[in-house]
């Protein structure tokens, strides 16, 4: 049976970064872990979430094409002469 | 106690250990760029020109903007870096120049109709994680609020760890589909893994506002796998979960 302090699943979801981030109270936390001990649903929506944040991750992995490099140490060495001119010049 | 003794003890020895040799690595950067060392120009763009070009791609329309976002964006980084006082950190920043920059370049992009303001647009009050439909509803005697069509597991992608390529495509263009906020928050936390302490300091965000955000980016993302792999589970294999079935919230309780 449900206690009147019980999570519903709708309201799990909604808090399940405030978890992840350990931000929530240790009563909230431990009403969380008590959900997540009977409802294999949420359990199953936590594992997705963390999941999604997983493979949001990988993004990072894919480089990308190098081709304004040479753009950039141009620049750089504008920047570098012009420095270099200035302080003669003082 | 012995223990808290030990615990204090230890985060001394930690805390005089590691952020120094980062931040001294960090002074030595900033000076041999100050001196005009190409090499450690080179690492730095080596080291952030992924992450800053998604960055600014969250704020302009073409990979081309975001590119000379990028580009501009280095160049003041050159003229600054004398006035550079070592108060944030290099990288804080470094993503405070690209993000204004990135931000006038991206009203330029929609001709000068400025952005609403930022938080309350990440922040719009009626965005539930998962659709109110999903859940039974107050009026249930006994199952208000859990789940009528609840989430079956991504066989494919857990089972057989096979990430496709289809399936980094879906999550690409899920968070190209937030809205600003919640894409630049996500970009920073969840592609470029920054802490939660650096996107509050980069942003100019709270705590729990930075938080809102990621949670409801994160949480349309989810969503759209969830529809994906729907679209590729489905048949016999979700057979006895499928959502809708009576009692489906109950198991368990």
């Amino acid at each position: 049976m449900r206690a009147p302090d019980d999570l519903a699943c709708q309201e799990l979801v909604e808090l399940v970064t405030d978890y992840l981030e350990d931000v929530l109270s240790a009563d909230d936390r431990a009403r969380f872990d008590r959900h997540l001990a009977t409802c294999p649903h949420c359990r199953t929506y936590l594992d997705e979430m963390r999941l999604t944040i997983e493979l949001t991750g990988r993004l990072a992995e894919d480089d990308l094409p190098p081709e304004s490099r040479d753009a950039l140490l141009d620049a750089f060495r504008t920047w570098k002469a012009t420095e270099e001119e200035q302080s003669r010049n003082r | 106690m012995d223990h808290s003794t030990d615990d204090a003890l230890m985060t001394t020895v930690k805390e005089r250990r590691k952020p120094p040799s980062a931040l001294d690595a960090e002074c030595a950067l900033v000076a041999a760029l100050r001196a005009g060392d190409e090499d450690a120009f080179l690492t730095l763009t080596r080291r952030h020109e992924g992450p800053m070009l998604r960055v600014a791609r969250t704020y302009v329309s073409s990979h081309a903007t975001a590119e000379d976002v990028v580009q501009d964006t280095w160049l003041a980084v050159l003229r600054g870096v004398d006035r550079f006082d070592g108060r944030s950190s290099l990288k804080t920043w470094l993503y405070r120049i690209l993000i204004n920059r990135a931000k006038t370049a991206g009203q330029r992009d929609r001709r000068g109709v400025p952005d609403p303001p930022f938080a309350p647009q990440g922040l719009d009050g009626s965005e539930p994680s998962v659709g109110a439909e999903r859940f039974y509803d107050v009026s249930h005697p006994q199952w208000a609020g859990h789940w009528k069509q609840p989430p079956t597991p991504w066989e494919c992608t857990v089972e057989d760890r096979l990430v496709t390529s289809e399936v980094m495509g879906v999550i690409g263009a899920a968070i190209t589909d937030l809205p600003p906020a919640q894409r630049l928050v996500v970009t920073l936390r969840d592609v470029e893994c920054w802490t939660a302490q650096e996107v509050c300091g980069a942003l100019g965000l709270s705590e729990t506002n930075q938080r809102v955000i990621l949670h409801r980016g994160r949480s349309k993302v989810r969503q759209r796998l969830e529809s994906y792999h729907r679209s590729i589970d489905g048949g016999e294999r979700e057979g006895p979960r499928r959502p809708g079935m009576p009692g489906a919230g109950r198991t368990g309780h």
